[in-house]
């Protein structure tokens, strides 16, 4: 076991795929040159060269459905959008187009296409630059989303959307690519699709995924401080959603908070908590809590900004009011 | 060209339209749902083009794709079921009139959102331009197409990496209901090629002949590295832009003006005048594909429609339905 | 002029009342006849009219207070007169009692309970709050959730309060409620109303010193059961006469011949009465009031029917005027209802006897050597052996059956 941040494990899976297969080949902004604006492609120009590793013009629609048409044709193109905030720009080909290819056409066309994008806030980059709108992306047969939670997963999730012939969307988190985590040595996929128990405890279920993992592992230590075990369950896939340990956990204790960094409204936890009434109703002894962002455009004022976010506090808080 | 060529150009061409006109008929009877936009008017583009290419050269267009379906040598069967929205149909019933495709004749698709294939055309040439394979990418797209942002994002990075693509525009002057006059900041789209340094050309749509050369040449050209190239095919629709339009946009007097121009008048005149093919064998050609034809209808009708549990296949490769 | 109001007697042998409600508070008009107060007796509590006309002008009694009859309670007098209190209530005695621990209504009072209620939740009382999984539990454990007390949200049951309540028994708690449950594992402690005290006091004196006798007879009412169903025919339920009312007017007719079993004893002096007096025993919450129909001899079966009815709504609505509990020469006591076979009934001193009646019930019968299925009903009379005797009594009983087996005589006489 390796202990590497998050950006070392999505760096590895890439280039390890990259070596592994000649036909995959990575497109985006400012990922040759440049080495990417998080610097998860440096180095990957000088030792995969131009063909392989190809900065784009900023042209979302382009980069995604160029992607695509690649894809279609035979290679297996990962393309970075710089952030999920542009990924609005190439809406329609990512939900319109890589989504409906494989069904409208009678299973004719494969996919073997990522999209790689980070999304997050908490950097005063203001609202049209901090956005989490996975919700929006899962909500997309057709479409498979991954949001891994530690560098493991990420590795590991990474080399299986690669590898399979459907498109994915891996959407990462801009702020916590130097969150450590240990991986796995050697080559290891992980099937996507599965949630994962993080964390084991028997008072609450916590379900989370993405960033919100790191933070219910901090809210967990505080927690426990008080006699209080909570049992983290991490989505890691949006869609498809495996609510299995989810449910097998709530059996067990009955009470669930559900964390995202996303809005409320309409988000994750508005399906997971649907989910958990219509599959485990009589297990119910409280009502499911969410832990998501403010229902507000993400504000440039530091203090304001944290103010909208999910912090670890709204965590613990969340977890003790439905322990009442 | 020998004169089994030319019968096959006309073959083609008669078999599209009569294919088109069956269709209108059958969706005025409820047997065809959804849209349906009918290539009658502009046969000789898609025969031309599918005459001029090599077998690995991709084609992709948007929703008028009936006659593209059909010259890439999908059968009237398949292509009369999937409008059918039957099991047998080219897309298995599940894309309906604007999502044909036929990948093993390299056609891929019908598309129905305007312009968004264009990119996704940029990205066929792209993988023939890594996998190194001697193919060109032909996106064909209608004049309506040029004003969106698609159309230019593709075009610059098509350009800007010299992918093997050509471009080609069915100007048959409306989008939809709007001519390129109101709809264009120039009409001429050639000229909007221009834009991105890219060579263009135009050439007469209603002559099948003319089409033919013109792709050919220019396909040689991208084929030995001249990057992009972008064609401007002159032609026009008889019909409305989709069945169920009023055709407030424009005079029927202009309409008759084009359809005694139409392609395959004038091409059946050029073999008579030229003495390439004797009447009855033509004739005979109009008949066979009338009965093609029928057999087709009978074909789709007498197919049965998808089982219910397609309604959850192909969703994903390894088939998981639902989320 | 001022006016001083005293605690009325509402009953012969009432010595004392609760002030129990202020209809009219201090400078409120009151006009003679106008509800003044409720005043709780032995035996319920009554509405109490004035006797005055004027304003309010003190309440020299708390609510809840107990003064013996005669107390001054209240002063009425004219508008915007001044009153020397002083001067007035000295010329009369005055001794209140703190009714503190006596303080009862025929309600129950508050419950202490262990969690906290909001008032929104006071609002809705008839829907317990529990979650899901609690509800599961306590249904698999055979738990009543109204049991329970909820430490969740808002007094939310939820699974921890189920669990702990199978595991902790044997606690005592104060509880006034009226549905009736054994609690396994916890006793019960209940503080007794006044009127089950009075009926207590009464009925034990009874038993005490009166000698009993009893004799039972059976009776046979299809005659009555079907008459009853031909003047019932088409009337709305609250006119509808009962078997009751029926038999009302048959002991009434039966006493007319049989003065020494409407009687009184009192010292050495039997009182016959010259009236017939019926008492019907109605049971309220926590005990029982005899509403009396007076000369049920002399009415009509309807009208008795309508009376009795009326006293009986007024009894359960708590509303009984002294006059409808007051002057019984002789009670009926029916558990018909109850699918009752026979009981004995304790006298209602100082009455000379008491009937128990049983339920109708279709039972087989002998009939000219025949075994046929007949309607009987049995009738238990209770009677002071002081007054009258076993013959006596019988032959009562005997005389009743003209009364019960054959209606057409209720309707005969007046």
């Amino acid at each position: 076991m390796a202990i590497i941040t998050m950006r070392e494990a999505i760096s590895q899976a890439l280039w390890e795929e990259m070596e592994r297969d000649e036909k995959v080949f990575i497109q985006g902004e400012e990922i040759g040159v440049w080495g990417g604006t998080y610097a998860v492609t440096k180095g990957f120009l000088d030792h995969f060269g131009s063909e392989r590793v190809r900065d784009t013009p900023i042209a979302e629609a382009a980069i995604v459905g160029s992607a695509i048409g690649a894809a279609m044709a035979g290679m297996r193109p990962v393309a970075e959008l710089m952030t999920i905030n542009f990924a609005f720009a190439a809406m329609d080909h990512i939900v319109n187009e890589a989504a409906k290819m494989h069904y409208m056409f009678g299973g004719q066309f494969r996919l073997p296409l990522v999209i790689r994008a980070p999304g997050g806030g908490g950097r005063q980059l203001a609202a049209t630059h901090s956005q989490t709108p996975d919700a929006i992306f899962a909500h997309f047969p057709g479409l498979k989303v991954v949001a891994p939670g530690t560098p493991a997963d990420a590795k590991g999730l990474l080399k299986e959307a690669i590898r399979i012939d459907d498109p994915v969307l891996f959407i990462e988190n801009a702020t916590v690519y130097q969150q450590k985590g240990e991986v796995p040595e050697g080559d290891y996929t992980i099937p996507i699709g599965k949630s994962k128990v993080q964390r084991e405890g028997s008072d609450v279920t916590v379900v989370a995924y993405s960033k919100m993992v790191p933070y219910s592992m901090q809210a967990a230590d505080i927690l426990a401080k008080e006699g209080v075990e909570i049992e983290i369950v991490d989505l890691r896939s949006l869609r498809p959603l495996d609510m299995s340990p989810v449910i097998a956990s709530f059996k067990k204790t009955n009470r669930a908070v559900i964390a995202e960094e996303g809005w409320r409204s309409y988000g994750v936890g508005s399906e997971v908590a649907a989910r958990i009434y219509e599959e485990a109703f009589d297990y119910v002894d409280a009502p499911v809590r969410r832990v998501a962002q403010k229902e507000v455009p993400l504000p440039y004022n530091a203090h304001l900004e944290q103010l909208a976010l999910p912090q670890v506090d709204d965590i613990v808080n969340a977890v003790r009011e439905v322990l009442r | 060209m020998d004169k089994k060529e030319y019968l096959n150009l006309y073959h083609q061409m008669v078999l599209i339209r009569r294919l088109e006109e069956t269709a209108a008929e059958l969706y005025q009877k409820g047997e065809i749902g959804g849209f349906l936009h009918l290539y009658i008017g502009q046969e000789a583009v898609s025969t031309g083009i599918i005459a001029a290419r090599q077998p690995q050269d991709q084609v992709i267009t948007a929703y008028r794709d009936h006659g593209v379906a059909i010259y890439v040598g999908s059968s009237a069967n398949e292509v009369m079921a999937e409008l059918l929205g039957k099991a047998t149909g080219i897309s298995k019933g599940k894309g309906g009139s604007m999502h044909m495709a036929d990948i093993s004749k390299q056609f891929y698709g019908g598309h129905a959102i305007v312009g968004a294939h264009l990119p996704i055309a940029a990205g066929l040439a792209l993988s023939n331009h890594m996998q190194k394979n001697d193919a060109v990418t032909i996106a064909m797209f209608g004049d309506g197409a040029t004003n969106i942002g698609f159309f230019h994002e593709a075009a610059n990075i098509a350009m800007a990496w010299k992918l093997p693509i050509l471009w080609v525009c069915e100007n048959n002057r409306y989008g939809m209901g709007t001519s390129t006059e109101r709809a264009s900041a120039v009409s001429d789209i050639i000229q909007k090629a221009c834009g991105y340094g890219m060579q263009a050309y135009d050439v007469d749509g209603m002559d099948v002949i003319a089409v033919k050369d013109m792709v050919r040449e220019r396909l040689a050209e991208i084929r030995s590295g001249s990057g992009p190239q972008f064609l401007e095919v002159c032609t026009y629709r008889f019909r409305g832009h989709s069945m169920g339009d009023p055709e407030r946009y424009r005079t029927k007097s202009e309409v008759k003006k084009f359809i005694e121009k139409g392609p395959i008048d004038r091409f059946r005149k050029f073999l008579l005048n030229e003495k390439i093919v004797p009447e009855e064998e033509l004739n005979q050609i109009d008949s066979q594909v009338i009965g093609e034809i029928e057999a087709a209808v009978t074909f789709a009708q007498e197919s049965p429609n998808p089982p219910e549990e397609a309604l959850f296949e192909n969703i994903y490769v390894e088939s998981v339905g639902g989320a | 002029m001022a006016n001083i109001v005293e605690m009325p007697k509402l009953g012969f042998d009432m010595a004392e009342g609760t002030l129990s409600k202020w209809i009219k508070s201090e400078n409120d008009t009151v006009e003679k006849g106008e509800i003044l107060a409720e005043i709780e007796t032995d035996k319920a509590t009554v509405e109490v009219e004035s006797t005055f006309s004027g304003i309010v002008y003190k309440h020299l009694i708390t609510e809840g207070t107990a003064v013996p009859v005669g107390t001054p309670i209240a002063v009425v007098a004219e508008k915007g007169e001044e009153v020397n209190l002083d001067a007035l209530v000295e010329s009369k005695e005055l001794e209140p009692t703190q009714a503190e621990e006596e303080k009862a209504e025929p309600e129950p009072g508050p419950t202490p309970a262990e969690a906290q209620q909001s008032a929104k939740e006071k609002e809705d009382n008839s829907l317990i709050k529990a979650s899901p999984i609690a509800k599961r539990i306590a249904k698999e454990k055979k738990i009543n959730l109204s049991e329970i007390t909820g430490t969740g949200p808002g007094g939310r049951i939820v699974k921890r309060d189920v669990e702990k309540f199978k595991k902790a028994p044997g606690r005592v708690s104060f509880t006034n409620t009226s549905k009736a449950q054994v609690k396994h594992g916890v006793d019960e402690e209940i503080r007794i109303s006044n009127l089950r005290k009075a009926i207590g006091a009464r009925l034990t004196e009874s038993r005490q010193t009166v000698p009993h006798f009893y004799i039972t007879s059976m009776y046979d009412v299809a005659e009555l059961l079907k008459t009853r169903k031909q003047l019932n025919h088409g009337l709305p339920e609250d006119q509808r006469v009962s078997v009751n009312d029926f038999i009302i007017r048959a002991v009434a007719l039966a006493l007319r011949d049989f003065p020494n079993l409407n009687a009184s004893l009192t010292g050495s002096t039997i009182t016959r009465h010259g009236d017939i007096n019926v008492g019907v025993a109605v049971a309220v919450e926590n005990g029982l009031l005899t509403v009396v129909v007076r000369n049920a001899d002399q009415k009509p079966l309807k009208q008795i029917s309508q009376e009795a009815n009326a006293m009986i709504s007024r009894v359960k609505d708590g509303k009984v005027k002294n006059e409808d509990i007051e002057g019984s020469t002789i009670t009926i006591s029916n558990l018909g209802m109850f699918d009752v076979e026979d009981f004995v009934a304790i006298i209602n001193p100082p009455e000379a006897a008491i009937l128990a009646v049983g339920s109708a019930k279709e039972i087989p019968v002998v009939v000219n050597g025949e075994l046929e299925i007949g309607w009987r009903m049995k009738v238990t009379i209770s009677a002071d052996h002081r007054i009258t005797d076993g013959a006596e009594a019988a032959k009562f009983m005997q005389h009743l059956a003209q009364f019960l087996e054959q209606p057409w005589r209720l309707f005969a006489q007046v």
